[in-house]
C-alpha cells in the first residue's frame, strides 16, 4: 500500500506561562493512498491540530510528518505552501470561498499559484464545476450560493491542482442533514474513484457511516485505531 | 486616498499653471527681444518710470550711450499720464512718444508688435494726431467706444485719431495713447526729459557686456560710485530671471504644501490597508492553505495598495488639470486679452500617476508584509 502521508510520533505543545499544553502527544497516523480516513473526536480530543498536521498548516514541536518520502516536519512556510498547493486539497466547515472572487474565480485561484496559464486554468475550472453539477453558477458570488452549493464549490476548488489528498474538516458542519447527505456522496464518489480523502468530524456516526478507518483522538492522544473489514468496525490498535 | 488625490491634484494644477503664468507674464514684457535694453530713472516702482528720482534722463544721457560700443539705436521714449477728455467725460490715461526718427519708430513698432485694426499708425514727425489702444473702443471709459477719426481732448489740445491697434497680451499697451514726442513735450510743457531710453545693440554683439559698458559710461559722466547710480539698465534676460525666481519661489511653497498633502494620503493608505488586512485574515489563511506563498501574498496586497495610490493620482491628475484649466479661464476674463494659456503636459500626467502608484505601493509595504508573515494556522482561526 502506497503511503500519502504520516505523521510518526508527532507532538504539539503550547506554552501557556509556565504550564504545557499538550494539543497532540505522540500521535501516530498513516494515510494510506485511496483510504477514506476519519480523524474523530470530540473538541479538544487534538482533532484539529491532527488536521493542521496532517495539511502542514501548521509544524509539530516533535516527531516527523512524511508526505510520500519527504519529511516536512521542518520546512519553511513557503514550501510548505507550494507542497500543499499542489498536493493537499482542503475543504473546510464554513467552506472559506474568497468573497469577492466568483465561484469560477474561486476555483481557479489555486492554480494561480502554481503558475498555471489562464486559458488552462478557466477550462479545469469549468470541468470541475460541470462535474458537481454548478455549470450554470460559475459566475456568481458565494453569497449568491446556498451553503450547500458553496461547499460543493469548495469540493470542485479542493480539486483544481489534482492533488493526492483532499482534507475535509467538518465538510457537514454547517449543513442541514440533507445537504450533508448530498456531500458526502460527492466525497464516496471521488473516493471509489480512487482519490485519498481525510476527514476531521466529531461526528461519530458519520464517519462510520462513509469512512474506512478511523483514529479516535481522545485528550490528544490516538485512542484506537479501527478499520471498516467486510463491513464490520475491527479495533486495529 | 484623500491625500494622494489632493496632492497630485495641486502639482498638477500648479505646474500646469506656472508655465501658463510665465508665458501671460512674459507677454507683459512685449516681444523686446533678446537684443534690446531698457534704462531708466532709478527707483522706478509703480507709476510712471522715474517719478520717484532725482536726475531725469535727457538728451545728454542719449548722446553719451550713443557713443558706447555695440550700440545700434537709441530710442527716448516718454510715458505720461494725461488728462483726456472725450464725450464730456474726463478720464486720466497714459501716453507714450514716439521719437521723431523713422528708424527709431519702426524699432517702437517692432518691439511693441503694434498692428492696426482701425486706420493707420503715426508717421515719424506727425503731429496732430494720435494713435489708440483697444481699450478705448469700449465704453466703459468715456461712456462712448472711441473709433478712428474721431476728434479727442488731451491736456487742452485737440488731437485726431489716426488708428486703434488691435488687442495685445500686454495690458498697458492696450490702454495706451501713442503720439509724437514733439506733442508730447508741447503739451506737458516738458523740455529736455526722457522717461525710458530703449537700446537696440548691432547684431553679434553681447548683450550683457554692451549693458554693463552703458551702465560704466553713464556712471562715469554722472560722477557716481557703483551702487549708487540713480538709474538702471535693464536686460530682458533679468527681467525674466526674476519673473522665475518669484515663481520658483512660489512653485516650492506649494509643492512643500503638496508634499505634506501626499505624505498624509501615503498614511491613509497605510492604514486602509492595515485595516483590510486585519479584516482578511482568514481570507489570507485560505489563500496560503490553497498554496499561495508568502510572496504571492505580498504581492497581491502591494498592488492592491499601488491601485488605491493609482485610483487617488488619475483623480487628481483631472481635477489638478480640471482646476488649472479653470483658474487660467477665470483669470484671462479678468485680465482682458492675456495670453494665459494651459497647456497639457503628459509627461507630467504621466509621471504625477506613476508616482502615485508607487507611493501608494511603498505605504502598503509594511502592512502587506505583515500578511505575508501570517501563519495559515494562525489566520484561518480567526
Amino acid at each position: 500500500m502506497e503511503m500519502v502521508i504520516k505523521l510518526e510520533d508527532v507532538s504539539k505543545i503550547y506554552l501557556m506561562g509556565d504550564n504545557e499544553i499538550k494539543a497532540l502527544n505522540h500521535a501516530d497516523i498513516i494515510v494510506n493512498r485511496g483510504e477514506f480516513v476519519a480523524i474523530m473526536g470530540p473538541s479538544g480530543s487534538g482533532k484539529s491540530t491532527a488536521m493542521n498536521l496532517t495539511g502542514s498548516l501548521d509544524t509539530p514541536t516533535k516527531g516527523k510528518i512524511f508526505l510520500g518520502k519527504h519529511n516536512i516536519a521542518n520546512l519553511d512556510e513557503s514550501d510548505l505552501a507550494q507542497i500543499r498547493g499542489k498536493r493537499i486539497g482542503f475543504i473546510f466547515q464554513s467552506f472559506n470561498l474568497i468573497p469577492n472572487l466568483t465561484a469560477k474565480e474561486n476555483v481557479m485561484l489555486p492554480m494561480t499559484f502554481q503558475g498555471i496559464d489562464e486559458d488552462e486554468r478557466e477550462r479545469k475550472a469549468e470541468e470541475l464545476l460541470k462535474m458537481i453539477d454548478l455549470g450554470d453558477r460559475m459566475d456568481h458570488y458565494p453569497n449568491q450560493l446556498s451553503g450547500g452549493q458553496q461547499q460543493r464549490v469548495a469540493i470542485a476548488r479542493s480539486l483544481a491542482n489534482d492533488p493526492e489528498m483532499i482534507l475535509a474538516d467538518e465538510p457537514t458542519g454547517n449543513l442541514d442533514s440533507k445537504t450533508g447527505e448530498m456531500v458526502m456522496g460527492f466525497l464516496k464518489e471521488l473516493n471509489d474513484n480512487g482519490r485519498t480523502i481525510v476527514m476531521v468530524t466529531h461526528d461519530s456516526k458519520l464517519a462510520q457511516e462513509h469512512a474506512k478507518k478511523i483514529y479516535w483522538l481522545k485528550d490528544g492522544r490516538v485512542e484506537k485505531v479501527t478499520v471498516k473489514k467486510a463491513g464490520k468496525w475491527v479495533l486495529v490498535k | 486616498m484623500l491625500g494622494i488625490f489632493i496632492g497630485i491634484a495641486a502639482v498638477v494644477s500648479l505646474i500646469s499653471l506656472s508655465d501658463g503664468l510665465r508665458g501671460a507674464i512674459t507677454g507683459q514684457f512685449g516681444s523686446l527681444g533678446s537684443d534690446k535694453l531698457t534704462i531708466q530713472n532709478a527707483g522706478t516702482g509703480f507709476g510712471p518710470p522715474g517719478s520717484t528720482s532725482v536726475a531725469k534722463l535727457n538728451n545728454h544721457d542719449i548722446d553719451i550711450i550713443e557713443k558706447v560700443n555695440g550700440v545700434n539705436i537709441v530710442v527716448p521714449r516718454l510715458i505720461r499720464m494725461v488728462k483726456v477728455e472725450y464725450n464730456d467725460v474726463v478720464q486720466f490715461k497714459y501716453a507714450g512718444s514716439i521719437p521723431d526718427d523713422k528708424q527709431q519708430v519702426k524699432m517702437v513698432i517692432d518691439s511693441m508688435n503694434i498692428k492696426m485694426q482701425e486706420g493707420m499708425m503715426l508717421e515719424a514727425g506727425e503731429t496732430g494726431k494720435v494713435v489708440l489702444g483697444n481699450d478705448f473702443t469700449k465704453t466703459a471709459d468715456f461712456g462712448k467706444g472711441l473709433r478712428e477719426n474721431v476728434k479727442i481732448n488731451i491736456q487742452g489740445k485737440d488731437f485726431r485719431v489716426k488708428g486703434i491697434m488691435q488687442k495685445q497680451s500686454s495690458l498697458i499697451t492696450n490702454g495706451v495713447i501713442i503720439m509724437s514726442e514733439k506733442d508730447m513735450k508741447d503739451i506737458l510743457n516738458i523740455s529736455d526729459e526722457t522717461d525710458l531710453i530703449v537700446v537696440q545693440i548691432k547684431s553679434g554683439e553681447d548683450i550683457e557686456k554692451v549693458a554693463a559698458d552703458i551702465k560704466e559710461a553713464m556712471r562715469k559722466d554722472r560722477n557716481e560710485n557703483i551702487g549708487e547710480e540713480d538709474f538702471s539698465v535693464q536686460t530682458p534676460v533679468q527681467s525674466l530671471q526674476a519673473v522665475d525666481t518669484i515663481l520658483t519661489i512660489i512653485n516650492i511653497i506649494i509643492i512643500g504644501i503638496a508634499s505634506i498633502s501626499l505624505l498624509v494620503g501615503g498614511i491613509g493608505i497605510a492604514n486602509t490597508m492595515y485595516t483590510s488586512v486585519l479584516e482578511r485574515r482568514k481570507e489570507i489563511g485560505v489563500m496560503k492553505a490553497i498554496g499561495a506563498r508568502n510572496s504571492d501574498i505580498l504581492w497581491i496586497f502591494l498592488i492592491e495598495a499601488g491601485l488605491l495610490g493609482l485610483a487617488g493620482g488619475i483623480i487628481g491628475a483631472v481635477i489638478g488639470l480640471g482646476a488649472a484649466m479653470l483658474i487660467a479661464m477665470v483669470a484671462k476674463g479678468f485680465l482682458g486679452g492675456v495670453a494665459f494659456d494651459v497647456v497639457i503636459s503628459w509627461p507630467l500626467l504621466i509621471f504625477a500617476v506613476a508616482f502615485a502608484f508607487i507611493l501608494g505601493a511603498i505605504s502598503g509595504v509594511t502592512p502587506a508584509l505583515q500578511a505575508s508573515k501570517l501563519r495559515p494556522v494562525d489566520a484561518l482561526r480567526s
